[in-house]
C-alpha cells in the first residue's frame, strides 16, 4: 500500500469518526466557558443517540431519505430536556456540578436501555434502514489528491460539523453574546454588576451544550453503528470531554483535538490492514487520546487555562 | 431543626424520592409498581441464598464507597474508583493464577498485589494535582478508560488471546464453606470480613492518628493548613494512594471471591460510579458508608429478581440509583425546604 493509499484510506474515516466528537466537544466548550462543569455530556450523547435511533425506525416510512436529518432534530430536543436537569441541578439547586454530571450520565444509561426493552423486548433496536448517505462533492472531489482525501464519498454530516464549529468560534469570540458568555464564566460577579443575568445565561449556556451533544449521539448511532444498545456510546462523551480540554476549551481547538482523537480512534479499527501501524499493539491506540489529555492538562503541551469561575455555583452576594 | 438532624434527613428525603421516581416510571411504562417492589424486596430477602448474595454484593461496594469517601474527606475528588478497581480485580486474579503458593502467603499476596495496583493508579493523579493543580477529576475519568484498555489487553496476553483468564487456584480464593453453608451456598465469602475491617481502618486513620488530621485539615481549607505547617502536596498524594488501595481491594473481592478470574470487558462495572452515590449518602463517613453500600448492593442484587418475578427491566433500579444521586447532590434545596418547613411549624406555635 503506498502512502497516498494510505491517507485515503485514513483521512475520510478520522474525519468520519471525528465529526460527532466535534459537536459534543463543542457543546461542552459552551457549558464550561459559562463556568458549568458538563461530566454529563457522556448520558446527553446517549439519549441523543437513543432518541436518534428510535425516532428514525418509528418514521422512516414517513419521511424516507430525510428521516435522519429529522431524527437528528428530535434527539436535539430530548438532549436538551435531559441537560435543563443538569442546569436546574448545578445552577438552581447549588449541586456539585460533577456530581450532578454522574448522575445525569447514570439516568441516562438507564433510562434509555429501560425504554428499549419495553419498547422492543430485548437489550438493543433493530437495525436503522434510511441512513446518512455518502456521496460525492460534486467538482471538488475531482481535484486531484485533496479530492479523493477530503471530498469522496463523504458524509455531509462531517461538514455539517465543521460549520458548527466555525459558527461557535464566531459565536463565542465575535459576538456580545461570547463576550456575556466568557464574562459569566470567568468572574460571575463582575458580570452580574454590569448586569448580566448570570444565571440566564448559564441555563442558556448548557441547553445549547445539551442539544449539541444529543445531535452529536445522533450522529454517531446513525452513522457508525446503525443501532441503539448500552455499548453504543461507550466513552465518546468523555473522549469528546478530553477533546474540549485538549483543545484548550475553544471551539476550534476542540474541533482540532476531535480531528486527532477520531484519527486515533478510526487507526486502532482500521489500522490491522495497514503496513507499520498493525505492528503497533491495538491498545496503545485506544489509550492514545486519553494519554494525550493527562499530558496536556500536566502542562507539557502547552498550558491551558479553565474559565476561573468553572464548578462554583454562583450565590448573589457572596464574594 | 438542628443541624445534625437535616444532615440525616437529606439521604432519607432522597432515597424516597428516588423510590418515587422510580414507581412514577414503572406507572408510567405499564408496569404494577407494587409488584415491582416486592419482586425487589424477595430479590434482597427472599430466603437465606438471597440474603448470602446480598452481602456479597455489598462487599464491593462497602470499598468502592470508603474509597470515594475517604478522598472526599480531603478534598479531593476520585470518580476513578472504577478504573483503580478494575486493575485490583486483573492484579489479583493474576497472582491468583500465575503462581500457587501456600494459602497462608497467596491469598494475602493477591489481596496486597490489588490494593498496590489499585494505589498505582490513584498515585497517578495524586500527583498531578500536587505538582500540577490538574484537575483530578479529568485525570481519573481518562485513567478509568486507560485501566480498561490496558487490562483487557492484558488478558488478551496472559490468556493467550483468550477473553478470560483461567479460575484462580484455591490457595488465593476467598471462598469460605462457613458461609456458604450458612446462606444455602451462595457464593458469599470472606471478602465481607475483610470490607469491615477496611471500615475500621479507614475510621483509625481519620479519627485517631496525625495523618488522618492532617488529611482532613487539607479538606477543610488547603492554605490554612499550609500555613499550619502541614505539607499539603504530600498529603494529597497520599489521600489519593490510600483511596486508590481500598478500590484496588474492591477489585479483591470480585477477583478472588465472587468470580475466581477475571474477563476482559466490553465496559466499565460500573461499581466505582456507584461508590460516588454510596459515599455521599452515607456523608463521607466509614460508618454512613456502610448504610449506603448496604442500600445499593441490596438494590442492585435484588433489581436482578425484577425481571423474572415480574417482567420489569433491571434498569429501573438504576434509575432510582441515579435519581437519589442527583437529590444527595441538590441537598441545598431539600435543606432549605426543611428549614422553611420547621420555621412554619415555629411560627404556628
Amino acid at each position: 500500500m503506498s502512502f497516498l493509499e494510505v491517507l485515503y484510506f485514513i483521512v475520510p474515516s478520522a474525519i468520519f469518526y471525528a465529526a460527532p466528537l466535534i459537536l459534543v466537544a463543542i457543546g461542552g466548550v459552551f457549558s464550561e466557558r459559562s463556568g458549568v462543569i458538563n461530566i454529563g455530556l457522556e448520558g446527553l450523547m446517549v439519549i441523543g443517540a437513543f432518541v436518534g435511533i428510535l425516532f428514525n425506525l418509528l418514521y422512516a416510512d414517513t419521511f424516507g431519505s430525510a428521516t435522519p436529518w429529522v431524527a437528528l432534530v428530535a434527539a436535539m430536543f430530548a438532549a436538551l430536556l435531559l441537560s435543563l436537569l443538569h442546569a436546574v441541578a448545578s445552577i438552581t439547586f447549588r449541586a456539585d456540578q460533577v456530581v450532578s454530571g454522574v448522575a445525569i450520565n447514570l439516568l441516562a444509561a438507564a433510562l434509555s436501555i429501560y425504554l428499549v426493552k419495553r419498547i422492543f423486548d430485548k437489550g438493543q433496536t433493530d437495525f436503522i434502514t434510511e441512513r446518512f448517505s455518502r456521496y460525492n462533492v460534486p467538482f471538488l472531489s475531482d481535484i486531484p489528491v485533496i479530492g479523493p482525501l477530503l471530498f469522496k464519498s463523504v458524509y455531509n454530516t462531517s461538514f455539517f460539523a465543521i460549520g458548527i464549529a466555525v459558527l461557535a468560534w464566531f459565536v463565542i469570540y465575535k459576538t456580545p453574546f461570547g463576550l456575556r458568555l466568557r464574562a459569566v464564566g470567568e468572574h460571575p460577579m463582575a458580570a452580574d454588576t454590569m448586569g448580566i443575568n448570570v444565571t440566564r445565561m448559564r441555563y442558556i449556556a448548557v441547553m445549547i451544550s445539551g442539544s449539541l451533544a444529543g445531535m452529536g449521539g445522533a450522529i454517531y448511532a446513525q452513522t457508525i453503528t446503525n443501532d441503539f444498545g448500552h455499548a453504543t456510546i461507550n466513552g465518546q462523551g468523555f473522549m469528546a470531554l478530553a477533546a474540549m480540554i485538549f483543545g484548550k476549551w475553544h471551539p476550534l481547538g476542540a474541533m482540532g483535538a476531535a480531528l486527532f482523537f477520531g484519527f486515533a480512534q478510526s487507526l486502532s479499527i482500521v489500522g490491522s490492514s495497514i503496513p507499520y501501524i498493525s505492528e503497533i499493539p491495538n491498545v496503545f491506540l485506544l489509550i492514545l487520546p486519553y494519554v494525550l489529555t493527562i499530558l496536556a492538562l500536566a502542562g507539557f503541551i502547552g498550558r491551558a487555562h479553565a474559565p476561573l469561575a468553572i464548578g462554583k455555583p454562583y450565590i448573589k452576594g457572596q464574594r | 431543626m438542628s443541624n445534625r438532624a437535616t444532615n440525616l434527613l437529606v439521604p432519607i428525603i432522597s432515597v424516597i424520592l428516588g423510590l418515587l421516581v422510580g414507581a412514577v416510571i414503572m406507572l408510567v411504562s405499564g408496569y404494577d409498581p407494587l409488584k415491582g417492589y416486592a419482586a425487589l424486596w424477595n430479590g434482597i430477602f427472599g430466603d437465606l441464598y438471597t440474603i448470602g448474595e446480598t452481602i456479597r454484593q455489598i462487599t464491593p461496594y462497602l470499598l468502592a464507597g470508603l474509597a470515594v469517601a475517604f478522598a472526599f474527606r480531603s478534598g479531593l475528588f476520585n470518580i476513578g474508583v472504577e478504573g483503580q478497581l478494575i486493575v485490583g480485580w486483573f492484579a489479583a486474579a493474576y497472582v491468583g493464577v500465575a503462581v500457587e503458593l501456600p494459602k497462608i502467603i497467596h491469598l494475602p499476596l493477591a489481596i496486597l498485589a490489588a490494593a498496590v495496583a489499585g494505589a498505582i493508579w490513584g498515585f497517578v493523579p495524586g500527583l498531578l494535582k500536587a505538582k500540577f493543580r490538574v484537575h483530578e477529576v479529568i485525570v481519573t475519568i481518562m485513567m478509568n478508560y486507560i485501566a480498561l484498555h490496558v487490562t483487557n489487553a492484558l488478558i488478551r496476553t496472559v490468556s493467550d488471546g483468550g477473553d478470560r483468564t483461567g479460575n484462580i487456584y484455591a490457595s488465593a480464593s476467598l471462598r469460605s464453606e462457613f458461609l456458604q453453608n450458612l446462606t444455602e451456598f451462595s457464593r458469599l465469602h470472606f471478602g465481607i470480613i475483610i470490607a469491615l475491617v477496611m471500615v475500621g481502618v479507614m475510621w483509625l486513620i481519620l479519627e485517631k492518628t496525625t495523618l488522618g488530621f492532617e488529611l482532613k485539615a487539607v479538606g477543610f481549607n488547603q492554605n490554612a493548613s499550609q500555613y499550619a505547617g502541614m505539607n499539603v502536596n504530600k498529603n494529597i498524594i497520599l489521600a489519593m494512594v490510600i483511596s486508590g488501595a481500598f478500590a484496588g481491594l474492591g477489585g479483591a473481592m470480585e477477583a478472588l471471591g465472587t468470580f475466581e478470574y477475571v474477563s476482559s470487558k466490553g465496559g466499565f462495572t460500573g461499581i466505582g460510579f456507584d461508590g460516588i452515590a454510596v459515599a455521599l449518602l452515607g456523608m463521607n463517613t466509614p460508618l454512613g458508608v456502610v448504610f449506603g453500600a448496604t442500600l445499593f448492593g441490596s438494590l442492585k442484587y435484588g433489581a436482578l429478581n425484577m425481571p423474572n418475578a415480574a417482567g420489569i427491566p433491571i434498569e429501573i433500579v438504576e434509575i432510582v440509583i441515579a435519581v437519589i444521586i442527583f437529590f444527595v447532590a441538590s441537598g441545598y434545596i431539600i435543606r432549605l425546604l426543611l428549614l422553611r418547613a420547621s420555621a412554619k411549624k415555629k411560627e404556628a406555635k
